[in-house]
């Protein structure tokens, strides 16, 4: 392979990661592997121990907060871990790896900005996040303004979050399960809707806590065992590491400054937006808000989760240096063995082969069962976030106008998580060839624009009124999905057009700023009875968001 | 029930007091955060260069590396910041101002 064609696939894999690194295992076509049979019986052992946790937590799920919310009954340090894990994904390890060992210090870029998300999150959200929600997100939003209409387009920015998330992580999954473990496309998209059904229904938000906790640990631990036992080779020292790293790498000294992937300033901003603000208007991740018993324990999840994600991202940053030496001087890890040619696998392994080549195979089998394992626990978070929008939000509070018994708000959650498992994994298999990157681009531009802008008003803003906050949506919602649609990953990629219709891919530089002026707009122009009553309201909804007063409290077990 | 505690509250001019303390306090960190991360994201763009500056003279790992760890660090260290402050000084004060209430 020549130098220009290894140029373009770096600056290819490069792109596609820039929506979606810490997002969905964006794999590619992955090829079929030999089955690995160390990673099917760890992966089983995995399992088998999730099932367990979901039998126990079955029985300890009896009433609705249970289930949704494990009845306020999670620990801070507990919910930290989980929230971590619902952030990590088997991306950050494979992705952000990759990208380190293509490009360098550009890597370490990217995880602070995607870090950088999380001060912000702790210094302006947890606590009224804590403070105001019980089960769902529109559960703030609705608070002081019209309960049905609110509900239903914030159920909607939900929904539509989880099911664009949702595919790219089955259709991530599919590919990554072929790669890793020899296993058939379908089967792995069937094995992950099954499990994730099984571990919702089931155990509600106590089981998928657990199960998130677990692969937390489970990710921190292989992950720092991989770089202990790599980064030994150079006798821990990170001159040596850097050395031989610009010796054995084609970029040679590029490798240790910024590189060309922030070239364009207005992507890289709009992607850092998307990415900051688009994690803080994740369904799945708000719900863990409202898991921990009151505000001082909000803050310890989110000090918690903080430490667990800037570790883990220094600690991948590290793997992918390392890599370049110890991966990319072998040819047993290139096709053919033809040193700097294409890696066996893909782009995605070079973490996968440092794991091979610095604990042969049982750490390759542990490290491909905990990215598996991985996958698993983001879908479960994602399915209970968009069960709940179903029949907390739309059944509960938009249908029955909050007159439904708690049993039944229940059933037709674990209706609904079965309705979303069978429709992920036959989307899943139906977009199987699809280039799915642009989805997660999408997840997290609805976030960012859709739920965010609303989410964050109502906590602050005195003047947000019904008419506000829907134009606000939906205006978010729509020139999110309509930037996305009209840009490269899109009108170009899969609808096969040959130029995109507008030059960039991220929305959230375009689309936050519409949410916001359009859900100002459309306060300060409603002059109605009800607009006057809702901004009256603010006053006790201030007091509670500050002081936590009247908030959900932990239920006793 | 709960709007007549609400409004104690807010008569409260301990409430103030703890509003006015916490906001700023969290807007404060929040602006060093941003202000650090905007500064370093100026300077990949502009000049990218200096980040690659060997640590030491003649050697290869660039100054870029630690400073990235370092901000890492130092933000996760001023989220310990503000719950240390939080979750003793503003709920003890928040404590007080809810009892004061419901009494």
């Amino acid at each position: 392979m020549n130098r220009g064609m290894l140029k373009f696939a770096a600056v290819a894999l490069a792109l596609s990661w820039m929506g979606l690194a810490i997002a969905a295992p964006d794999v590619g076509q992955a090829q079929k592997q030999g089955i690995n049979i160390h990673a099917i019986v760890m992966f089983f052992i995995f399992v088998m121990a999730t099932l367990g946790i979901t039998y126990w937590a079955a029985k300890r799920t009896k009433t609705a907060s249970d289930y949704y919310s494990a009845g306020g009954g999670i620990t801070g340090t507990q919910n930290g871990l989980a929230i971590a894990g619902d952030y990590m994904s088997a991306a950050t390890l494979l992705g952000l790896t990759s990208l380190t060992y293509f490009q360098g210090f550009d890597g370490y870029i990217y995880c602070i900005c995607f870090y950088v998300g999380w001060p912000f999150i702790m210094f302006i959200m947890a606590e009224r996040l804590r403070n105001l929600g019980k089960f769902t997100f529109a559960d703030i939003t609705s608070y002081r303004l019209d309960q049905r209409q609110v509900r239903t387009i914030a159920a909607i920015g939900s929904l539509t979050v989880v099911v664009f998330y949702l595919i790219a992580q089955m259709v991530g999954a599919g590919q990554l399960i072929k790669l890793l473990f020899g296993l058939d496309y379908w089967l792995a998209v069937v094995i992950v809707g099954v499990l994730m059904v099984v571990y919702v229904t089931f155990g509600g938000m106590i089981a998928t806590t657990w199960v998130q906790i677990i692969k937390a640990c489970l990710l921190l631990g292989g992950g720092t065992a991989v770089m202990l036992l790599a980064f030994s080779q150079f006798g821990f020292n990170f001159e040596t590491l850097a050395t031989q790293a610009v010796a054995n790498s084609k970029k040679g000294l590029a490798l240790m400054g910024p590189g060309s992937l922030l070239a364009d300033p207005i992507t890289a901003v709009s992607l850092s937006l998307g990415l900051m603000f688009g994690t803080a208007g994740l369904p799945h991740i708000l719900m863990r808000f409202f898991t921990v018993p009151n505000a001082k324990e909000a803050r310890k999840s989110v000090f918690v989760a903080t430490l667990c994600v800037g570790f883990f991202f220094t600690v991948v940053a590290l793997m992918g240096l390392a890599a370049i030496t110890i991966v990319g001087t072998n040819p047993q890890y290139f096709e053919g063995g033809e040193l700097g040619g294409k890696l066996i696998g893909g782009g995605n392994m070079p973490a996968m082969h440092l794991a091979h080549a610095v604990g042969g195979n049982l750490l390759l089998g542990f490290l491909s069962a905990v990215a598996f394992a991985t996958i698993l626990a983001v879908v479960a978070g994602l399915a209970l976030a968009g069960a709940s929008a179903i029949s907390h939000d739309i059944y509960a509070n938009v249908i029955m106008k909050g007159k439904a018994t708690e049993a039944d708000e229940v059933r037709v959650s674990k209706r609904s998580s079965l309705f979303l498992g069978v429709l992920a994994v036959l989307l899943g298999i139906a977009f199987e060839k699809q280039n799915v990157a642009f989805l997660v681009g999408l997840a997290f531009g609805v976030a960012a624009s859709c739920n965010f802008p609303v989410l964050i008003l109502s906590m602050y803003w005195k003047g947000l009124t019904t008419r506000g906050a829907i134009w606000g949506s939906i205006a978010g919602l729509v020139s999110a999905v309509l930037i996305v649609v009209l840009s490269k990953a899109v009108w170009v990629v899969v609808l096969g057009n040959k130029e995109p219709i507008f030059p960039y891919e991220q929305p959230a530089i375009f689309s936050m700023p519409i949410a916001f002026f359009m859900a100002w707009l459309g306060s300060v122009t409603d002059k109605s009875a009800r607009a006057a009553k809702e901004i009256e309201a603010f006053e006790d909804q201030y007091v509670r968001a500050q002081t936590g007063f009247g908030a959900a409290g932990a239920a006793a077990h | 029930m709960s709007t007549a505690v609400y409004e104690r509250i807010r008569n409260n001019p301990k409430f103030d007091e703890l509003v006015a303390k916490r906001s700023r306090f969290a807007w404060t960190l929040t602006a060093v955060v941003l202000g650090i991360y905007f500064i370093f994201i100026m300077v990949v763009a502009f000049n990218p260069k200096l980040l690659a500056t060997p640590i030491w003279e003649g050697g290869t790992a660039s100054i870029a590396w630690p400073i990235g760890a370092g901000m890492i660090l130092l933000f996760w260290l001023m989220t310990g910041l503000y719950i240390r402050r939080a979750n003793s000084e503003f709920d003890d004060i928040n404590a007080e101002i809810i009892k004061g209430a419901i009494e």
